[in-house]
């Protein structure tokens, strides 16, 4: 009894409180345990279910327990909030579930326009109390600001980049220009932090800070072209969760500090990962040095062969071991599915089918197999890149729909080439190529490629969807 | 610079929690399989919709005595944080569950 009222007295100590930091902890744990089983295919789907119990608590309890620092003051406008809360998950789930599985990096890279948004609109507006406070507070306070802002409208812009609204646009002065912008961004910000002057005079400090930091991650993502999406969208990614860590420092909330950090880092591994898959530096990929212009790659071509159809259909047909080497360009033409059916028409032959995957093969890091999935592609069937090349001399057919640089073997033999020491799926050892391609364009680095002039290449011009469609026709009245 | 030190000394559960998170996210993430990239991409990006506790607290302490442009900036962050979450959280589940269908 009595050593009872002397834990109640314990300064600051209440029931309700107690609870929600409790429930706060509940809450960062699931998140860690859930993005354990994220990374395993048997478990992924329950970690999802985890991690989101996780977020649901501390919601609910942060709603019913949370007071004002000290003043003990509970919540007020609770109405307003739940409105909130259902317009935004009414919409977030509508979409979600009508998405395409093609948009799938659009989808993600809006999600992650909101998620910076909020840490930018909370930064923003918590400044006046964080000013109050020392220059920690506000030095968070800036700091969330800063890269949230980044994450939203680099997020937009990737967004409209992925869904084909924004094109690339790459002008040489854009470099130094962003470079300015980093430096002004990042002065302003300091001088933000250090300034004596009260907090009402630095309001329009803020709001010109919030501005140019919008700006710069328009610029920031503007010039960064299609194949280097990937690694964006991990960093726009991890970009957001260290935001959501600022704002947790703002409120001094373990679960929000805990939660931002751990995306932050996970994302910066993605992103490094898919640095370390197309063999550039992040600096290299953020300054875009790749642009597209004239590359030192000359020399004599070749000829290319086609193939007709019925040609491609007996090849396939009386194949033993086909390895379909997918890329954006499947994706695009929506050919997955009947690229499934191509496969499961020749496995009836006796044939075995394989799909070797590169690691930034489509559009954001993993892209291809979720096509793939979708299309009902049996999991055992993607190969990842180094699994399959010691593989290749033993394939007959190497089928490439819709990809170019990823089997570019330039990336082994011509120093010179933008893409020199870029991993690659070895097409060329095959025994037969055939390439699906709509024409005779360069891929993204804007590049010939040899593979097209090999002699074991035969290629197959037109829409990998309605060729793959004749492809299966032919083989069926075979 | 004091000042910052001070900040530092304040907040050092946080701070390690910070320094500690980091090799946790690192180590939880590493070995993970290519297939599992974007869900586990998608997944994190819902996690990082934490930042909806600090709408919740912000429009929930608001002054709603009149009417004002940060009232309507506070139930916006509410909004797109919900967005990040439940949107997030719906996606993945949706690609995961095509991947178990496979399994079988």
């Amino acid at each position: 009894m009595d050593k009872g009222l002397t834990l109640l007295n314990i300064a600051g100590f209440t029931v309700g409180d107690t609870l929600l930091e409790l429930s706060y902890l509940v809450a960062a744990l699931l998140f860690v345990v859930g993005l354990k089983m994220l990374s395993h295919p048997e478990t992924a789907r329950r970690g999802n279910l985890w991690a989101f119990g996780g977020m649901a608590l501390a919601m609910v309890t942060t709603l019913l327990l949370h007071k004002q620092n000290g003043e003990g003051i509970p919540l007020t406008n609770i109405w307003i909030i739940l409105a909130a809360i259902g317009v935004g998950a009414a919409i977030g789930w509508m979409v979600a579930r009508k998405v395409k599985m093609t948009a799938m990096p659009q989808l993600v890279s809006l999600y992650n326009a909101t998620g910076g948004g909020a840490s930018m609109l909370v930064a923003l507006l918590e400044y006046p109390a964080a000013a109050a406070g020392n220059v920690g507070s506000i030095l968070v306070t800036v700091l969330g600001l800063i890269i949230g802002s980044i994450a939203f409208s680099g997020s937009l812009i990737a967004f409209g980049k992925l869904d084909g609204r924004v094109g690339d646009i790459m002008k040489p002065f854009m470099t130094y220009l962003n470079l300015v912008l980093m430096v002004l961004t990042l002065g302003l910000g300091a001088f933000i932090v250090v300034s004596p002057n009260p907090p009402a005079e630095m309001i329009w400090a803020i709001y010109a800070l919030f501005g140019l930091s919008l700006v710069y991650g328009v610029m920031f993502v503007m010039p960064i072209g299609g194949a280097d999406m990937p690694v964006v969208i991990s960093l726009l990614n991890s970009f957001t969760g260290i935001a959501a860590a600022m704002a947790g420092f703002i409120y001094n909330n373990q679960a929000m500090i805990l939660g931002g950090i751990l995306v932050g880092a996970a994302g910066m591994i993605l992103t490094l990962l898919m640095c370390k898959a197309m063999n550039r530096s992040l600096i290299n990929v953020i300054v875009g040095a790749f642009g597209g212009g004239p590359s030192s790659i000359g020399g004599e071509q070749g000829t290319i062969k086609e193939i007709n159809l019925s040609d491609a259909a007996v090849l396939l047909s009386y194949s033993q071991r086909i390895v379909i080497i997918p890329g954006y360009g499947l994706a695009v033409a929506q050919a997955q599915h009947i690229a499934q059916e191509l496969d499961e028409l020749l496995e009836g032959k006796g044939v075995e089918v394989k799909y070797a995957i590169h690691p930034v093969a489509g559009r954001m890091p993993g892209h291809m197999n979720v096509l793939l999935a979708e299309a009902d592609v049996p999991y055992e069937k993607l190969v990842e890149m180094d699994d399959i090349n010691p593989d290749m001399p033993n394939v007959d057919v190497a089928i490439v729909v819709g990809a170019n640089d990823v089997v570019n073997p330039a990336a082994y033999n011509d120093p010179g080439s933008p893409i020199y020491g870029m991993p690659i799926i070895d097409a060329h050892l095959a025994k037969n190529i055939i390439i699906m391609k709509r024409g005779m364009g360069k891929g993204y680095a804007g590049i010939e490629n040899e593979l097209f002039f090999n002699d074991k290449t035969r290629m197959l011009f037109g829409d990998a969807k309605s060729s793959i469609q004749k492809l299966v026709t032919e083989i069926k009245s075979m | 610079m004091e000042q910052i030190l001070q900040y530092f000394f304040e907040y050092k559960e946080a701070i390690f929690i910070i320094a500690l998170s980091i090799f946790l996210g690192i180590e939880v993430i590493s070995n993970v399989p290519a297939v599992l990239h974007t869900p586990l991409m998608s997944g994190a990006n819902a996690i990082s919709g934490v930042i909806i506790i600090g709408g919740i607290i912000l429009v929930g302490h608001a002054d709603l005595s009149s009417f004002s442009l940060d009232l309507v900036l506070g139930i916006l962050a509410l909004i797109f944080g919900t967005l990040n979450v439940v949107g997030g959280f719906a996606v993945t589940d949706r690609m995961l569950e095509m991947f178990k269908k496979k399994k079988k």
